[in-house]
């Protein structure tokens, strides 16, 4: 029932275009990213109580990397498989929320 | 003389206890915006219809100091009474007393009154507006809400439950609003969570306000758990009187029928649909065409608003509409539609009203958020719904019928007793453009001119297949209509249903995928 005459956009399903108005919550929606397996990161927002690793470390699989305390567990994450230790992106004691990059990894060379 | 005394005395007493927190918590409590529980109920109700229960009901907690304190009510006013003629079971919470929080007793008077109106088959409405669990009560307060939620639980399906949140409403007390059948919010008023700022800025880091967090707009258009939002008590008090005007007062019961009017809407049926099938137009001008003196109550108007829902009247009686919205997201179903959709229309089989359904949809929305949220869990609740309803289900396609939406929009195949198709109605397992694109795919490929071709073999397909005519030849369409035919059809077929009959394998309950 508006007065004024929406802005319609161009919006896809399948092979046709309509037009249509979006909603906050699809304008908001997350888009999905393909996450890299060389990338660590948080299940689930907390504080980094340790770091067993440095930058450069060549870590085996099944290591600690560090101890992620939330929701008053203390998780530790581990080397998902042998690799160097490229960056590491948080510090002790830093509150971290969800989904944040904590350590980079690279492959080995010999790989 | 005795008896007069008595009187005088009773009077005092009730005075006393009428003004929950007093004065000051009252100043307190209207300068907030916000109205006094005794009031929001004597406001909702029929004039001088209220009586209360339990007003001298008084805590047992004996420890924490709690020993001495008086608690007016115990925190909470319950009682019955009447909205237009109809008598319902009510009770609010008293935020001046003891800013509303639930003890054990208090948890008692609304199971009570709860137990009432199950026993009478009348609708129960709760106002909310409390702070939370009685922390001093410890156990007890848990209890009491568990008592609540077992009751929302039984009363589910029987008679229609009605939450109204006018304040704070957090924590386990969130819950049984959840339960009932329809909340009501106030902007500004309301606020609805599970964990508050405090603790979320405590434990996670993350900062954000109660109304960020759980206010009116936030559950009316985002979470979808609030179905009606207003801008003021008054109004959310309109609505809700409106609301219980539609709906029976149990489940054995029909809703009252009222004397027939003609649509208002002056539109021309015919004029409301563009022809091209790309182009949007707002869906509740076709309902405004064939409800009654052109009312429509929309349930969920903010949420998933690519689908309508809410009730009117066709011939004097309750109508569910469930209808697509072109004008959002092309009216394609995901996640949140299709739960919208599925639990209004279980809400009308439940309580005897007839469902009628325009169709108009593209398909299912394409992407990784909606296939990683589930949206196949979520689309099979509205198949589930429409499959298990018995209520007389009418269908009228007015447009787009696409492939898995075709099926879920109550087709012939989930057992809709009637299914019209406007005579520009598209029925086919997909788009004209992506069905040429599989079918076509070698003579687009090998022509000269590829997009003529495509252009020829989409043309080709609409003609063919893209019509309701295909549908009818198999019966899965009853009758393709003109649109000025649609209002006195729907009227004979809801007339023809009256008496229906449909059966369903005597189980315990069904799995409904939620």
């Amino acid at each position: 029932m508006n007065k004024e005459k929406p802005e319609y956009v161009d919006f896809a399903v399948t092979a046709r275009k309509y037009k249509t108005l979006l909603t906050k919550k699809y304008l908001n929606r997350k888009v999905w990213v393909n996450a890299s397996p060389y990338d660590i990161q948080s299940i689930i927002p907390g504080t980094i109580l340790s770091i067993f690793v440095k930058e450069g470390d060549v870590v085996k699989e099944g290591a600690p990397l560090l101890i992620l305390e939330a929701m008053k567990m203390q998780n530790r994450i581990e080397m998902p498989f042998t690799a160097r230790i490229k960056k590491i992106n948080v510090d002790l004691g830093v509150r971290i929320p969800r989904e944040t990059l904590m350590i980079e990894l690279e492959p080995l060379e010999n790989e | 003389m005795s008896l007069k005394k008595n009187i005088l005395a009773l009077r005092q007493k009730k005075a006393i206890v009428e003004k929950g927190g007093g004065d000051k918590a009252i100043e307190k409590q209207v300068a907030m915006g916000k109205m006094t529980a005794r009031d929001r109920i004597l406001a909702l109700l029929d004039v001088d219809s209220f009586h209360e229960y339990d007003l001298f009901v008084e805590h047992e907690e004996r420890n924490f100091g709690m020993a001495s304190k008086e608690l007016a009510g115990d925190g909470v006013i319950t009682g019955t009474g009447t909205m237009s003629g109809a008598p319902i079971c009510i009770y609010a919470q008293d935020f001046t007393v003891m800013g509303g929080s639930l003890g054990l007793k208090h948890a008692r008077k609304i199971t009570k009154i709860m137990d009432h109106a199950l026993r009478m088959k009348v609708p129960c409405i709760g106002i909310n507006d409390s702070g939370g669990a009685r922390i001093q009560e410890g156990i007890g307060a848990l209890a009491g809400y568990g008592e609540i939620f077992y009751r929302n639980t039984m009363a589910s399906g029987v008679i229609p439950q009605i939450s109204v949140i006018l304040g704070p409403c957090a924590g386990g007390a969130v819950y049984s609003p959840a339960l009932t059948d329809f909340v009501f919010v106030v902007d500004n008023i309301s606020k609805m969570f599970i964990t508050g700022p405090s603790v979320i800025e405590t434990v996670l880091g993350e900062k954000i306000s109660q109304e960020d967090l759980g206010g009116a707009r936030v559950h009316a258009e985002i979470t979808g758990n609030a179905h009606f939002f207003a801008m003021s008590e008054l109004e959310c008090f309109d609505q809700i009187k409106e609301l219980v005007s539609l709906l029976p007062s149990s489940n054995q019961q029909k809703a009252a029928s009222i004397e027939p009017k003609k649509p208002k809407s002056k539109k021309n049926i015919e004029n409301i649909i563009p022809a091209d099938a790309k182009q949007p137009y707002d869906v509740r001008e076709v309902i405004y065409a064939l409800s009654d003196d052109s009312k429509f109550l929309e349930v969920h108007e903010l949420w998933a608003a690519n689908i309508v829902i809410g009730f009117g009247r066709i011939n004097g009686e309750t109508i569910g509409f469930v209808a697509n919205q072109p004008i959002y997201l092309a009216g394609v179903l995901d996640c949140d539609a299709s739960d919208k959709a599925a639990r209004f229309i279980r809400f009308c089989d439940a309580f005897n009203i007839p469902i009628v359904t325009l169709e108009d949809m593209p398909g299912y929305l394409p992407g990784v958020d909606q296939e990683h949220a589930g949206v196949i869990r979520h689309g099979a609740k509205m198949l589930y719904a429409y499959s298990e309803a018995t209520v007389p289900k009418i269908t009228v396609i007015l447009r787009k019928a696409y492939g898995g939406g075709y099926i879920a929009m109550n087709s012939r195949h989930l057992g809709a007793d009637f299914m019209f198709a406007w005579p520009g109605a598209e029925i086919a397992v997909m788009g004209p453009e992506g069905a040429a694109n599989i079918i076509f795919r070698k003579e687009i490929m090998e022509a000269e001119d590829e997009d003529a071709m495509r252009q020829q073999k989409v043309q080709e397909y609409i003609e063919k297949f893209a019509n309701p005519f295909v549908a009818a030849s198999k019966g899965y369409i009853d009758a393709v209509i003109e649109p000025s035919e649609t209002r006195e059809l729907l009227i004979h077929a809801l007339e023809m249903s009256k008496n229906k009959d449909d059966y369903r394998p005597a189980k315990k309950h069904g799995i409904p995928p939620f």
